[in-house]
């Protein structure tokens, strides 16, 4: 494989990434609209069509693994180019996002493994899979996300070590988002000045919406749902999450 | 000015290197970095000692020979500027100069600071040159260029093949000069027919000489003696993809 297909793969599957975090954003924001905001959507979410929904999944995965076996590769090719370092390593302009898309790259793997078994197989804490995590929207039984939020982002260190994983994903994107453009040639010195602006905006947008839910939550400005429709005995669940 | 150089010595490619620490007492601040370096080969030459060896030649920032990463930047400190042209009024009185020669795989250390830079004639050779008749050199408005491809092709044809932009790039990469000779000829008339051909032959020449692979840094583009921009690397990646699809499409040879 050339060099540039492997750095055209590297760009388009960051594409999709980059553009799939901001609709993800985008979704968690509802968690700011109430419990039946965000139950409603993820409804609407996992009754696509099986070929949307699935479609959209194995995109995504295969974004992913191609992604991450890239960037082995080009590092490891990397490494083999200069098996002797300088004794003086300095850099004249290359940003700190740039020299550390390995490191938060790497977290970010570690951190999409975690958020996965977490949120969506919900097997890290299995009492996300109790009926208590389901409850009535117009007459169905759909998953209770709004609880499954409040009850994850209520252990503070959950909450910690989400809003440092974003802080890597912010610094991933200031490099990313103008960089793929770079790959696949579709850059010039004018685009690059102001990619290079959006890329840095485009991950603090992102950054402060996703840990916007997080605080949310620990400030109590995202309530614990019995404050909208509980019954003393699903506020007793909550609570007992809480002093987890 | 009193200097203290730390220079990497190294008796022959397969040997392994040190640094070396040097002291030079009275230099000249108008002195150009190289004279610098003849006069500590005079001391040592002096001392009996084997000279420290350095590439250069035309010493005037046009050939591309000289070669020194001065304390971690190729070509040291001075933007636009190759060794040869630096001097030695641009560091400090009593400074540690630290020198060491291009590090990447494919450039390996012959002698001191002295790199065997064949690769890049080999990624020449693959593409870097018009196929045309020679004879009577062609009448000069026969061809017209537009003024702004013109001034482009002419500003990444500044190119000396320094390797400067190997030997900065955290991953040892050699696209800003592969992208300079195919964005140079590319864009020009003259070398529009060999277009497809010449990017996929140059990109492999380079991927096959062992450079690492460009990460967007733009290292390169701050220590080139001559400024040549991303933009020539954004090329190379446009073209090159573009004669791939053409060839992936392309009709099947009988
Ligand atoms: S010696 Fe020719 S460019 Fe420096």
């Amino acid at each position: 494989m050339s060099s540039l297909l492997k750095k055209y793969l590297m760009a388009l599957t960051g594409f999709v990434m980059v553009g799939f975090v901001f609709v993800h954003m985008l979704g968690n924001l509802q968690m700011f609209n109430g419990p039946d905001a965000i139950n409603e959507y993820a409804h609407f979410l996992q009754t696509l069509p099986k070929g949307v929904f699935w479609g959209f999944r194995i995109t995504l995965l295969a974004s992913l693994i191609i992604h991450v076996w890239m960037a082995i590769l080009l590092v490891k090719e990397n490494k083999a180019a200069r098996p002797e370092d300088y004794s003086v390593n300095t850099s004249v302009q290359a940003s700190l996002a740039s020299r550390t898309m390995g490191i938060s790259g790497s977290f970010l793997l570690f951190f999409i493994i975690f958020h996965i078994f977490h949120f969506t197989v919900r097997s890290i804490f299995p009492e996300y899979q109790s009926e208590a995590f389901y409850t009535a929207l117009d007459g169905e039984t759909v998953y209770n996300v709004y609880k499954m939020v409040v009850a994850g982002f209520s252990k503070t260190w959950v909450s910690v070590v989400y809003v440092v994983c974003m802080a890597f994903l912010c610094a991933h994107l200031a490099h990313a988002v103008s960089s793929m453009f770079q790959s696949l040639g579709l850059r010039n010195r004018t685009w690059k000045v102001r990619l290079d602006r959006f890329a840095v905006l485009y991950g603090w947008v992102i950054f402060l919406g996703f840990i916007a839910v997080p605080i949310g939550v620990l400030t109590h400005v995202i309530k614990p749902e019995s404050s909208f429709t509980g019954t003393p005995a699903e506020a007793l669940v909550i609570n007992t999450n809480l002093s987890q | 000015m009193k200097l203290h150089l730390k220079i990497w010595r190294q008796n022959s490619a397969t040997e392994k290197g040190a640094f070396e620490r040097y002291t030079l007492s009275d230099v000249s601040a108008d002195a150009s970095f190289l004279e610098m370096l003849d006069i500590l080969n005079e001391q040592l030459i002096a001392e009996n000692k084997d000279p420290v060896a350095f590439d250069h030649d035309c010493r005037e920032g046009i050939c591309g020979m000289c070669s020194l990463t001065i304390n971690g930047v190729p070509h040291g400190p001075e933007r636009a500027t190759t060794a040869c042209q630096l001097h030695m009024r641009h560091f400090k009185d009593g400074e540690t100069i630290v020198i060491e020669p291009w590090r990447a795989k494919p450039f390996p250390v012959t002698k001191d600071l002295v790199v065997d830079r064949t690769p890049f004639d080999s990624v020449m050779q693959a593409g870097g040159f018009v196929s045309v008749r020679t004879g009577a050199s062609p009448e000069a408005n026969a061809t017209p260029v537009p003024k702004p491809i013109a001034e482009y092709a002419m500003d990444a044809a500044a190119c000396i093949g320094c390797g400067a932009c190997v030997a900065a790039c955290k991953n040892a990469s050699a696209m800003l000069f592969v992208g300079a000779k195919v964005s140079h000829l590319n864009s020009l008339p003259q070398g529009k027919p060999e277009k497809d051909r010449r990017v996929v032959a140059m990109v492999e020449a380079m991927d096959s000489a062992g450079f690492g692979n460009c990460r967007n840094y733009a290292e390169c583009e701050a220590v080139c003696p001559k400024e040549i921009s991303l933009d020539v690397i954004a090329q190379m990646n446009r073209d090159y993809a573009s004669a791939k699809i053409k060839q992936f499409f392309a009709p099947a040879e009988s």
